[in-house]
């Protein structure tokens, strides 16, 4: 059976500053957890898909590569369901 | 010559830019994303604003406008193409300049006078410039931290690609007067070639004394001038 769905989601790579995660983390600690060391942010992406044929994986990664992470600073992987 | 300023939905400094062109008595034509034509222009700027809402990441869909298939063919063939705040930002997106701009380190929306501090003169924006003049120029931006990884920073420094530094009133490169966490205070850099310039500071809104500077006008009058003297000049 054809993928229907790509879950796509976008990391800072390591060693790229975070100040969102940094300051979520600060906000957790204000909250009075002290279980939290480390806080990175990113996002994911639904793309629902139309049956097709051909690379679909291979597809999803270029539109990941060219438009939906910065390879300069993100990371990206993919999950097909 | 002939300036041209590219509306994208959600530009909103085109008009200042274009009213700069107009100041120095150049003539200038707005460019609509959609077209692919150039009209002929010696330079393309890209304006500040919030071009398609600044979703994704800002300057990510901008670079996907049609008008900018024919911007990355114009400046490869040499072309002078300025990128103002927003438009630095689409031009990093597109590949055209080296790195990433993130959000300001202390995350707030940020729009002030700064001090920038000229690092190179040999370039077409800042040929009526000195090597170490300080402009006061106006910042306003959430996402103008200039990152780069260390190798890719030192080989950017090494081919002498920055062409503004921000500093205090006095040219000095502090901690205190960087505004947004930018690696190595960097406010613009240029291409190896050194026809594509980015900058955060829009030195557009710095055009008359009256409006708090009228430093932004010496970029304006280096690219006249240099136009002037038809040095190689490539038509779009």
């Amino acid at each position: 059976m054809q993928n229907k769905k790509a879950v796509v989601y976008v990391r800072l790579k390591d060693g790229v500053l975070d100040p969102q995660g940094v300051t979520i983390q600060r906000a957790i600690l204000n909250m009075g957890y002290d279980v939290v060391d480390k806080v990175r942010s990113g996002r994911f992406f639904e793309l629902e898909l139309v049956d097709g044929n051909g690379d679909l994986r291979g597809k999803v990664e270029e539109i990941c590569r060219e438009l939906l992470a910065n390879p300069v600073i993100e990371d990206f992987s993919v999950e097909f369901k | 010559m002939k300036f041209g300023v590219v509306t994208f939905p959600g530009s909103n400094c085109d008009y200042d830019a274009y009213a700069a062109a107009k100041l120095i008595d150049e003539d200038v034509e707005f460019l609509w994303h959609q077209s692919t034509d150039l009209l002929g222009c010696d330079v393309v700027i890209l304006p500040g604003g919030f071009a398609h809402g600044d979703y994704l990441r800002s300057g990510a869909i901008a670079r996907f406008s049609p008008i900018m298939q024919s911007v990355v063919k114009f400046a490869a063939s040499g072309g002078m193409v300025m990128g103002i705040c927003n438009g630095f930002q689409v031009l990093v997106e597109s590949g055209l300049l080296p790195g990433a701009l993130m959000r300001n380190h202390h995350l707030r929306f940020s729009c002030k006078f700064v001090y920038i501090r000229v690092e190179r003169t040999d370039l077409p924006f800042t040929a009526s410039c000195r090597v170490g003049d300080v402009l006061k120029i106006p910042i306003a931006h959430k996402d103008g931290n200039y990152y780069n990884f260390q190798g890719d920073l030192q080989q950017l420094k090494d081919h002498n690609q920055v062409v503004f530094r921000y500093c205090d009133r006095d040219g000095k490169i502090t901690e205190a007067s960087n505004p947004n966490g930018s690696a190595d205070n960097i406010a613009g850099i240029t291409n190896r070639e050194g026809n594509v310039l980015g900058m955060m500071p829009h030195p557009e809104r710095a055009m008359e004394s009256i409006l708090g500077s009228g430093d932004g006008l010496r970029l304006f009058e280096s690219i006249q001038a240099f136009c002037k003297r038809g040095v190689n000049v490539e038509k779009a």
